[in-house]
């Protein structure tokens, strides 16, 4: 587990055979042990960072880190998730893991930020929230979700940039924005390749092939739209050039920033509120619904007889789900 | 090829669909009893999971409910393909539920107060929230923002649908929004979590209602077992993590069940709506024959003179008639303070907005 956590079950690629084989090169890359986190590279973005803890009610969580940050001269709220870079500081930061302490606080300096007129900067990597009890009973699906609402609705821009992972609803917690950029080898989805696997072919065998299929690479999230702008990474990746990959980063959220700042408090909010509006593609069909599962010969003389009951009552006593538990 | 009798043997004598076994007691329940019982066992009151129709049957008055946005198709825009792909999946769940997706939206009466009503299925792809899904919670909420009526949301969801990857998430964020602006214009909304309600469901609609009730027993999760023994390797006991675990650590205000079900939200709603508010038009853009009608009830049942009032002063729409009208209001009422304040509260969101 904690070689798969660090990343390091996967010595580095040679060159790729298989598109599948690129794409979980793709996603080892994106978790490599060395590549940078929010602390790393605000050391080369921000000419101060002053860290902020606690989230008031239970305690300070070590995965997430938040303070404030002059960046280019310019007063920013920053938040970002914090995975260690050895086993030691792994241990202390949860393996990047957060509670809903991490939320709790996040949502403490977005406050801050909107209260005295600083813009929102957020780091996303995370694997996903932490799946243990601890964080269960504190309410971690409370905390995502009352972070998700407020930054649907935060009076002040934000920008999220996503790093390394981006895994499930434990990034988004911290991923809804004004726009949203992505590390050219970052990845984001709606639950980690190992998670999807193990529901949906019952084995971990299979990540590969669900990271192919949830297409997961941050090129593939701008082609859907998720991700507005891919920022290159140089060299071989970011975690060869810190300071480089930093200040690519800087200029990409300057750039964006310096847009976001001349709108109006009520248009940020109203265009940040259409664009999630806006997401998820369906049609509206001319046919009317297919009729439920034709019932067999016995089924309709049964029928004629009074008092049966509707056929999707009788459905209820049928299992057809997918991922969850076996009952009935 | 074995040889195939005429008849069939005594033990499979009976159509498979007759009797359910009760995973609670073991009990074999004659399925006829059981949907009179709200398909509650009626030996250890073990609730069964029931479909999105059969839910809103029971919740709402009958004859009241007009579904909406029923013609809302799912699109597989990944082309999604794990042990099957995703389209044939859609299809085979379309037929045995009758369902385009996994969510019933529309509006209807609970106990004679005009909602909006989403509700999942869970025998479609496990409930699970993908794009459609989505929509139609969001369009549930707006629905109610625009009439400014309480939403109720029924929840029975295994989380977000992994086969419309990303944009599943992003429900999170749409439903969200919604809700948000459902909070900011102080409109009831009341969060039913039944079995089960996990990921990322729990993680955004179903777990931030005014009132979050669940039924007993059901299962409430954000990390599913197996994600969670897959990443961290802990086994959590038998019977974590259900209803009663999520009242003692404060998260679900009440456990309600079945059978008390409506009858409790209609309650919760009579505090929740101030009178007024309840059979007030919804703003002031034109004549809706729908308003005038529930207007019209509420003067001739009696509820308030206040009400015909607050309509005949409310269609100029100016922001003092409508501050004229509460003032008249909250004196012929006399019903106290408490309604006097909420169809305050009422007429300044809706001044704000307008």
């Amino acid at each position: 587990m904690v070689d798969r956590l660090l990343g390091r079950a996967h010595p580095e690629p040679s060159q790729p055979a298989s598109p599948t084989a690129a794409v979980w090169a793709h996603v080892q890359q994106a978790r490599n042990l060395k590549r940078p986190h929010t602390l790393e590279l605000l050391k080369f973005m921000a000419e101060e960072f002053v860290e902020l803890h606690g989230d008031r009610v239970f305690g300070d969580d070590s995965a997430i880190v938040a303070g404030l940050a002059k960046i280019s001269g310019r007063r920013i709220a920053v938040i970002g998730f914090q995975k260690g870079q050895d086993t030691e500081e792994n241990i202390r930061r949860n393996f990047g893991l957060p509670h809903p302490e991490g939320y709790r606080k996040a949502n403490r300096i977005m406050d801050l930020a909107e209260r005295f007129g600083m813009p929102v900067l957020t780091f996303v990597d995370v694997q996903g929230a932490f799946p243990g009890a601890a964080a269960e009973e504190r309410g971690i699906a409370e905390a995502i979700a009352t972070s998700i609402g407020i930054m649907t609705r935060l009076r002040t821009p934000i920008v999220v940039v996503i790093t390394g992972e981006g895994g499930s609803g434990g990034a988004l917690g911290l991923a809804v924005g004004d726009c949203v950029l992505a590390l050219e080898n970052s990845i984001y989805a709606v639950i980690s390749p190992e998670g999807c696997a193990t529901i949906l072919w019952r084995s971990a065998e299979q990540s590969q092939q669900a990271a192919v299929a949830m297409k997961v690479t941050a090129g593939e999230q701008h082609e859907l739209g998720i991700v507005d702008e891919v920022i290159p990474e140089p060299g071989a990746g970011a975690h060869t050039d810190t300071a480089e990959t930093a200040r690519r980063i800087r200029d990409a959220v300057n750039a964006r920033l310096d847009v976001l700042t001349k709108l109006s408090l009520d248009e940020l909010v109203e265009a940040r509120f259409n664009r999630y509006r806006a997401y998820g593609p369906y049609t509206v069909a001319d046919r009317p619904a297919a009729p439920a599962e034709r019932p067999g010969l016995g089924d309709k003389l049964r029928g004629l007889l009074p008092g049966r009951p509707s056929v999707p009552q009788m459905l209820g006593t049928r299992r057809n789900g997918q991922p969850g538990r076996g009952e009935e | 090829m074995p040889v195939r009798l005429p008849f069939r043997p005594r033990r499979d004598a009976y159509p498979p669909d007759l009797w359910t076994k009760c995973p609670g007691c073991s009990e074999m329940l004659f399925n006829k009893q059981l949907d009179k019982t709200m398909r509650v066992c009626p030996h250890c009151s073990h609730h069964f999971r029931i479909s999105a129709r059969t839910r809103i049957e029971q919740l709402i008055d009958a004859g009241t409910f007009v579904e909406r946005d029923a013609d809302l198709q799912p699109v597989d825009s990944l082309g999604f393909v794990d042990s099957k792909p995703y389209a044939d999946r859609l299809v085979a769940a379309q037929l045995s539920t009758g369902l385009r997706d996994a969510a019933i939206w529309g509006i209807g009466q609970l106990d004679g107060r005009r909602v909006s009503i989403c509700a999942m299925d869970f025998w479609f792809m496990g409930g699970s929230m993908g794009s459609v899904v989505g929509e139609k919670i969001a369009r549930a909420g707006e629905a109610a923002l625009a009439e400014r009526i309480p939403l109720i949301i029924v929840s029975s969801s295994g989380g977000a649908r992994m086969q419309e990857g990303t944009y599943s998430l992003m429900q999170l964020a749409k439903t969200m929004g919604v809700v948000e602006r459902i909070k900011a214009a102080r409109i009831p909304y009341i969060s039913i979590l039944t079995d089960p309600t996990t990921g990322g469901t729990f993680a955004s609609f179903a777990v931030v209602g005014d009132v979050n009730i669940a039924e007993p027993n059901a299962l409430i999760r954000f990390a599913g077992d197996r994600v969670s023994a897959g990443t961290i390797g802990e086994e959590l006991p038998p019977g974590y993590a259900r209803a009663e675990f999520w009242v003692s650590h404060g998260f679900v205000d009440r456990i309600v069940p079945r059978a008390k079900l409506r009858d409790e939200i209609a309650t919760l709603l009579s505090f929740l709506v101030a009178p007024a508010t309840a059979l007030e038009p919804p703003p002031p853009t034109g004549f809706s024959p729908r308003s005038f009608l529930s207007a019209l009830t509420g003067a001739l049942t009696g509820e308030g003179s206040g009400s015909m009032g607050q309509t005949a002063n409310g269609a100029p729409g100016a922001s003092t008639n409508g501050n004229g009208s509460l003032n008249g209001n909250g004196t012929s009422n006399g019903t106290g303070e408490s309604s006097g304040d909420g169809s305050g509260a009422a007429n300044q969101g809706e001044a704000s907005r307008g």
